[in-house]
């Protein structure tokens, strides 16, 4: 295990690596500078500014350098709001963005399990096919679709709930959270009725049963566990929906997180804010999948007892 | 008939004979998608987005044709006007006053070319790349899909956002950066194929009974490789058009006076309160495609894999 | 009274094809201890008539006719009532013994299960009782092995495992169906070996379930010769191997290479496909593939009293004997 779990972290770093330089050589590539908005900046004050953020090394050791600035999650000034650094604007966002994203994706997971197993133990009935046509719609409806849809119903239309904007507050959370994690729930729940039809049709269900076990231990006991295998592995994938997700659902509940800012961002042409962001995220995914394969492998004693 | 030809019939009748006994899954030729054409027609949810789709395409073609509005210029007598056959807008007006019913159809096919046109890059790309890693095998196949898991594991849009930031906001850029996010699927998949169809026992029976490479190719991996391949275009083409409606959606990808089906339901979740209907319609085309893609690949599918029915 | 008595058993499954009619009324019985051989060809009806018994057929299929096991009338059962037999007084071990194991629990937790659900056991108790069975079922450091899951055994010791399971309870019936088919061939002969002397030792009957004639003529005590979900021929094992009464029977003992008899030929395969279960023929079923048919086959023959508590499916009076008729082929 500890073996499967050194090798799989070795792995991780070249993902890190090449999404780091990658993100590095496109900026340096980036037509302009990040001192070219002030037009009139005189040659020295320019070459001053420069400096000072020793832009006027070679590139390699820039490249380097830039390598350890990461390491120390240091992204630099914000080419955008001058007062602020790349590492402000995250902090400031990432609470709220992460209490959006968690809610979002405890909700897809426990209502798409929930619905997947339902559905799996009603196989081929009228409620099955229901539920899975509606789980393919709710699919086939992106989240910036389905948000303002649901503003309009709730919010406009109803008035049950506030439109938009952020203030820790249960209200405010309730559409967005729903918004982001409605094409999930529908995702996971097909994910988790494929698998437990296909765990349901096994051997090894067949034999417990054979055996006398009764259907609800058939179920917990025998069938549940590699029936969510699948799911769990699904969970990576899934937080870099939901992060990718929260970026257009910020924006449209206009809630400060870092979603937001990274659109801002990207419309201002703040490079260092929008790299930043892409390579916080990347980490974070990275670090998410490699916390997820762990898991599985944790509960899969295949890969456990692995040589 | 020629000795040469004799042969030739033998070999074959003698591979039919090991294909049946192979595993039922791997290709009998033309029966295989025969039985899946049957399974297709069987399922309904698979033709009701084959008739959706149809629908759409043919509207999103000739609806322009028929429609008296122009997408960019302004009727200047309805400015945010509801659904009205007296004005002649039949989806309203947005609130610059153009026809919503134009704009819809328009931005529809700009969302479908990007559709169609992004997959077939990601597939071009993904099939080179997985056929190669499969059929050389060993360490270089070893270190190709290494790669790709690493470039798996990235934040995908984040990046084409990135990309989209640095160099630009044009059309062509969107095909190439949603086309080399999209490889990476169809590049596992082929490869995945190759290598299990390389090693499998009627190929080696055939190489044994003296079939030629051509007829190993066109026979057995083509055949193998074609049924994948139509169920990842059918399953890829919906996810392209959702990452170019996101992007165009955040104000990154079409530009005015150009429009896509992402761009107009930005445009109609800023006037909710005032001009529902300009987020009615565009949200509900680009949903249905997406609906009916993925309902169509799904029964493809299960066509094509009885095994997972 | 017998322990076991199937009376016009029928089993059909719904398909997109059609209605498959994989078993049509078959009967037999079942003494305590005995144990009886089911042979037939792959899709004879043989395995789906044990999952009938055990209530495991899959969704689209359905059993009528009766299955009274010691008066109990087990189609009858609700599931709650059949899982308290299955397991308990029938056991059930399957082909492939590594997937019939749950690959995500280990050894002991599965053994264990079977002894806490039905016999009250305590975990402790119920541990030393299952490395007790492993014992007995030829497996060594029982103790380790409980710990170990599926995956990191052989086969053949998984089917062991598999076949202590099954005993564990001591049941009055054992259902092994073709329990070393996915085995090697050295494995398989030791598996029939520990099924040989585990019938000898205990008391539990046992139904085998094959398509191996060879693998019948080691264990069994009576063979039941089932063809398209019918009963062809009924007999104790030797009989059945010194004269076979029904055509299908000696087609399938001429596909059996043998060693303790002088070979006059090459082994000859049935010519033909067993009938299409969708659409069973008027008549006999084995009608177009038996070297002896006439005009009477068109009509369904009952199964004939042979004498000695012998049964056939056969308008045919007597069979030329296999020996000779090996002769005759060859001199065609």
């Amino acid at each position: 295990m500890l073996n499967y779990s050194l090798k799989r972290l070795a792995s991780a770093i070249p993902t890190l690596l090449i999404l780091i330089t990658v993100a590095f050589f496109l900026i340096r590539i980036a037509p302009g500078g990040p001192f070219d908005s002030e037009k009139g900046l005189p040659a020295e004050i320019e070459a001053n500014l420069e400096a000072k953020y020793q832009l006027d090394d070679p590139l390699v050791i820039q490249y380097f350098r830039y390598l350890g600035d990461i390491a120390r999650f240091d992204f630099g000034p914000s080419f955008h709001y001058r007062d602020w650094t790349v590492n402000q604007l995250i902090a400031q966002g990432a609470p709220v963005s992460f209490t959006l994203g968690g809610i979002a994706l405890i909700l897809a997971f426990v209502v798409g399990t929930l619905i997947g197993v339902w559905a799996a133990l009603k196989q081929n009935s009228l409620s099955d096919y229901l539920t899975m046509s509606v789980a393919m719609i709710g699919i086939s409806i992106p989240n910036f679709v389905a948000a303002p849809l649901l503003i309009l119903l709730f919010a406009i239309a109803l008035g049950w709930l506030p439109a938009g904007g952020w203030d820790g507050s249960i209200q405010r959370m309730v559409l967005p959270a729903i918004a982001l994690s409605l094409p999930m729930i529908a995702y996971v729940a097909r994910i988790t009725r494929g698998s437990m039809i296909e765990v349901l049709h096994s051997s090894f269900i067949r034999t417990a049963r054979a055996k006398g076990m009764p259907e609800h231990e058939v179920l917990l006991r025998h069938a549940l566990k590699p029936a969510l295998l699948p799911v769990i592995s699904y969970l990576g994938p899934a937080a870099a929906a939901i992060l990718t997700g929260s970026v257009v659902i910020e924006r449209i509940f206009t809630i400060p997180g870092i979603g937001s800012h990274f659109v801002q961002g990207a419309l201002n042409r703040d490079y260092t804010l929008v790299m930043g962001v892409v390579i916080f995220y990347g980490v974070l995914i990275i670090a998410l999948n490699y916390l997820v394969d762990l898991l599985y492998a944790w509960l899969d004693p295949r890969i456990r007892y692995d040589r | 008939m020629t000795a040469r030809a004799a042969e030739t019939e033998a070999t074959e009748r003698q591979l039919d004979i090991f294909e049946q006994a192979m595993d039922k899954r791997t290709v009998k030729g033309r029966s295989l998608y025969v039985d899946a054409w049957h399974r297709l027609k069987r399922n309904k949810a698979a033709v009701a987005g084959v008739a959706i789709l149809l629908f759409i395409i043919i509207l999103v073609t000739f609806g322009p044709m028929l429609n008296p509005w122009d997408h960019e210029i302004p009727d200047w007598d309805n400015y945010s006007t509801p659904p009205s056959l007296e004005t002649g807008h039949v989806m309203g007006t947005d609130a610059l006053g153009r026809d919503l019913f134009e704009r819809v159809m328009v931005g529809g096919r700009i969302s479908l070319l990007v559709g169609i046109i992004a997959t077939l890059v990601s597939l071009f790309i993904g099939v080179a790349y997985g056929a190669v890693a499969g059929y050389l095998g060993g360490r270089v196949d070893n270190w190709m899909m290494r790669a790709v898991d690493a470039i798996y594991a990235l934040p995908f849009m984040f990046f084409v956002i990135l990309l989209m930031v640095v160099f630009g906001r044009n059309i062509f850029l969107i095909f190439v950066a949603i086309g080399a996010v999209n490889w990476l699927d169809m590049a596992r998949i082929v490869r995945g194929q190759t290598l299990s169809l390389k090693n499998k026992d009627f190929i080696e029976a055939a190489r044994v009974s003296g079939a030629t490479e051509w007829h190993i190719i066109s026979r057995h991996i083509i055949p193998n490789l074609l049924g994948v391949v139509v169920v990842y275009v059918s399953l890829t083409i919906p996810q392209v058009i959702l990452v170019e409606s996101f992007l165009s959606f955040l104000g990154l990808g079409v530009q005015e006076p150009l429009t896509s089906w992402g761009a107009l339901v930005n445009e109609g979740a800023q006037e909710l309160e005032t001009a529902p209907w300009s987020l009615l319609f565009p949200a509900t085309f680009l949903a249905a495609t997406l609906f009916a893609f993925n309902f169509l690949g799904d029964g493809l599918r299960d066509a094509l894999d009885p095994r997972d029915r | 009274m017998a322990l076991l008595e199937v009376n016009d058993l029928m089993v059909s499954f719904d398909t997109p094809e059609g209605v498959v009619h994989a078993v049509n009324g078959l009967s037999f019985d079942l003494e305590p201890g005995q144990t009886l051989g089911i042979v037939g060809e792959s899709g004879s009806g043989k395995t789906q008539t044990a999952m009938a018994m055990m209530g495991l057929l899959s969704e689209n299929g359905s059993a009528s006719g009766s299955v009274q096991f010691r008066g109990q009338e087990l189609l009858e059962l609700s599931t709650r009532e059949l899982s308290r037999i299955r397991g308990s007084k029938i056991s059930m071990i399957f082909q492939d013994p590594v997937s019939s194991l749950n690959p995500y629990l280990s050894i002991g937790d599965q053994l264990v299960e079977v002894l806490t659900h039905h016999r009250d056991l305590k975990r402790k108790a119920a541990r030393k009782r299952a490395a007790e069975m492993l014992h007995q079922v030829g497996i060594s450091e029982p103790g380790q092995r409980m710990r170990q899951y599926p995956h990191q055994l052989s086969g053949g010791m998984c089917q062991r495992i598999m076949i202590a399971m099954g005993l564990l309870c001591q049941p009055d019936l054992l259902i092994a169906d073709e329990p070393t088919t996915a085995l090697d061939v050295t494995v398989q002969s030791q598996i029939n070996t520990l099924m040989g002397e585990l019938s000898e030792k205990s008391s539990t009957a046992i139904m085998l379930i094959t398509h191996d004639l060879g693998v019948i003529a080691g264990l069994c005590d009576k063979v039941l010769v089932m063809y398209a979900g019918e009963v062809m021929e009924t007999a104790d094992i030797d009989s059945l191997f010194a004269d076979p009464a029904h055509p299908y029977t000696q087609g399938l003992l001429k596909s059996v290479p043998r060693l303790d008899k002088a070979h006059s030929g090459i082994l000859s395969a049935i010519p033909g496909n067993p009938p299409d279960l969708v659409d069973l023929p008027e008549g006999c079923p084995f009608r177009a593939r038996c070297p002896h048919a006439f005009d009477k086959c068109i009509e369904h023959p009952d199964l004939f009293d042979a004498g000695e508590g012998r049964h056939k499916r056969c308008w045919l009076d007597e069979l030329p004997p296999l020996e000779e008729e090996a002769e005759q082929e060859e001199h065609a």
